[in-house]
């Protein structure tokens, strides 16, 4: 056709709107335009507001004394402390309550998430009824049930119910031995370093001695014996002595010993048992993403089935149980701040609870309490991009 | 049972190794086995000689899978005996995974491990099986990776090789191991067509050295070409089994008859 040459040399006429780049950097400044205005129409709107009120705006307000007291603490506390102690105090109970639930939610999520793949109808079932229930109730429920349901309704200080080992339950809490190390006792401490120092140095040459003759190596057994010789061994020549301030009833209450109040336990207690059945079922999920083929692939050459699932299944369910178990610890943490209902001084209750009611810097103390659970959640996701990049499965 | 015309006779193996007569490497007595109901594999009978190489036909579902899985223990069987090199298989772990590790398998889907690189998917076994030193276990496994003409992906992952290659890979694992017996379980069932010749060919040249080698395939150019006697399954029985000449030729039962006139046009 005589059109083609033109054709070349001057395409069709594209209308300007058509152009996909056009259209590109239309939508954009059209975005960044309505990002911007709303948050100008955010900022003068408080400014006038808070200026038509009177108040101030500034963090000053944090090196004032805060006047009231909190239950219990972490660090030393009174009245005449500052709102910054107070934030760092609710902050602590914050991250202890996360810390200790995450533990024991971890593993009591993976025992139930092996349990339920257990051939043992009656172990499977159990942990198919614990999930589906835990899951189905809210967080909230659970706390009450554990605070004022349990907790609170134990016997009063005076009918405390003793249990083994010098350890007290009643209505203020659970009350335990607390351990008092002597000075000496730095060397026990010592000893644990070093032993383990050389139950690494143990498995690295374990590690190299199966590279170079083949030959394997109870590398667990002999090193949890090891730690134990030897700190045993640190324990006797330093002469080292641990008493135990026991929990004593008084008069009143119970004196001395290590007292926890029943916020903290029953918020430890619901947290955990809450997010175990979350992480139950991603463990359940990884175990099962490793297809059949893997195991019967290791079973066809030979190897135990201590090593198959060692080398072969638990890698690779890793990589599947890890991004949503990481996510449940967040959940946990934030959902912590639940405690502030029942009772429990954690970030939210103290910080945005008592703190701004007496101060009533409401966006200064709303806006730190939200940077520190955006830090942990941003925290927790670079750590996740980074373990992602690390054990991605490498194709093409 | 229809009428079998045994082979007992594998003389001499291509490649010079003579084979004695009486050298069982397999032998499957009165086997059963049943899923739940279903009567997957019916009085099965079946002696497999050392460096004979069979070759298992059949329609899909007539157990021809089934069978050589049972050979080590991926599943197990309910009545019957199943002796493997001179091994009986129970509930006894020990000795299943002593059967194991004397017979190499070759899955239809490759089944390499992902997260491990080619040389440590092939190293894996001889060292936690085995106790072979690392530096020992990837000079075999290099080896082994140069028979299968590919000891240049040695330091890549499954997921970056073609599934050729990856069928390749899976055949030099099974190879690390030293196995007395292969399995292979339709090993070119999952290749694209351009890819089928390259698994083969190594087949081909494993068989010429005398390896004892079960395969269910339906590459019937490849039964005519290395087998010693195709064996064809229906409906969980042995229906037949035969020379390939004799076998392609001069099928005696209707069921292969028909079966062999539909797969080969």
């Amino acid at each position: 056709m005589a059109v083609q040459g033109n054709l070349r040399t001057a395409p069709p006429r594209t209308s300007f709107f058509n152009d996909p780049v056009v259209r590109g950097i239309i939508y954009q400044v059209v975005v960044a335009a309505i990002v911007i205005g709303f948050f100008a129409w955010i900022i003068v709107n408080t400014a006038q507001n808070l200026a038509a009120q009177n108040k101030s705006t500034g963090f000053d307000f944090l090196f004032r004394t805060a006047g009231f007291n909190i239950s219990f603490t972490l660090i030393p506390f009174d009245r005449s402390s500052y709102y910054w102690e107070a934030f760092l105090v609710g902050l602590l109970n914050t991250l202890l309550v996360a810390v200790i639930g995450i533990f024991f939610a971890t593993i009591l999520g993976f025992v139930l998430g092996i349990a339920r793949l257990s051939s043992n109808w009656l172990i499977s079932r159990f942990a198919t009824v614990y999930v589906e229930t835990i899951r189905n109730i809210p967080l909230l429920l659970q706390l009450f049930f554990w605070y004022f349901a349990v907790l609170k309704a134990m016997p009063a200080v005076r009918d405390s119910i003793s249990l083994p080992m010098g350890i007290y339950i009643n209505q203020r809490g659970l009350f335990v031995p607390k351990p008092v190390p002597d000075d000496q006792f730095v060397w026990v401490y010592a000893a644990v370093v070093l032993a383990l120092v050389l139950c690494f140095a143990l498995s690295r040459w374990a590690k190299r001695r199966l590279e170079t003759t083949g030959k394997r190596f109870p590398v667990l057994l002999s090193s949890i014996g090891l730690f134990l010789v030897v700190v045993a061994v640190g324990f006797v020549l330093s002469g080292a002595s641990v008493s135990f301030d026991m929990p004593e009833l008084q008069r009143f209450n119970f004196r001395g010993g290590l007292e926890l109040p029943p916020e903290f336990v029953a918020l430890v207690f619901g947290l955990t048992i809450y997010t175990a059945a979350f992480i139950a079922e991603n463990v359940r999920g990884g175990i099962q993403a490793v297809s059949h083929g893997q195991t019967e692939a290791a079973q066809s050459l030979g190897l135990k089935e201590g090593d198959r699932l060692r080398l072969v299944i638990v890698p690779q369910a890793m990589r599947v149980i890890i991004p949503p178990l990481t996510s449940q610890y967040l959940n946990l943490t934030k959902n912590s701040s639940l405690g502030a209902a029942i009772g429990y001084p954690e970030l939210v209750n103290v910080f945005t609870g008592t703190t701004l009611n007496q101060t009533g810097k409401a966006i200064e103390v709303i806006a730190m309490t939200m940077a520190v659970y955006l830090t942990f959640s941003l925290l927790t996701s670079a750590f996740m991009n980074w373990y992602n990049g690390r054990v991605a499965l490498v194709e093409r | 049972m229809n009428q079998v015309s045994q082979t007992e006779s594998t003389s001499a193996a291509p490649g010079g190794m003579t084979v004695s007569d009486t050298d069982v490497a397999i032998d499957v007595v009165g086997m059963h086995k049943w899923y739940g109901d279903f009567h997957v594999l019916r009085d099965i009978d079946l002696r497999v000689m050392r460096g004979e190489r069979i070759v298992i036909a059949g329609p899909s579902g007539s157990g021809k899978s089934t069978l050589i899985r049972c050979i080590n223990r991926l599943e197990e069987h309910q009545q019957g005996q199943i002796i493997v090199n001179g091994t009986e298989l129970t509930n006894d772990l020990k000795r299943i995974d002593e059967v194991r590790r004397e017979v190499g398998m070759v899955f239809q889907h490759f089944n390499l491990f992902p997260h491990l690189t080619i040389l440590q998917n092939l190293t894996l076994a001889p060292i936690w099986v085995r106790g072979v030193p690392k530096a020992e276990a990837e000079d075999m496994a290099m080896h082994y990776l140069e028979r299968v003409k590919i000891p240049e992906q040695a330091m890549k992952f499954p997921g970056q090789l073609s599934g050729g290659q990856q069928q390749r890979v899976a055949i030099a694992r099974s190879l690390c191991m030293q196995p007395k017996i292969m399995l292979f379980d339709e090993p070119t069932s999952a290749l694209d067509p351009e890819m089928v010749k390259e698994v083969l060919e190594v087949m081909i040249s494993l068989a010429q050295e005398g390896m004892t080698m079960i395969c269910v395939t339906h590459e019937m150019g490849f039964a005519r070409q290395v087998a010693n006697r195709v064996i064809f399954m229906d409906q969980g029985q042995i229906i037949e089994q035969n020379e390939p000449e004799a076998f392609f030729s001069n099928p005696q039962h209707e069921r292969t008859k028909l079966f062999l006139s539909q797969i080969l046009h």
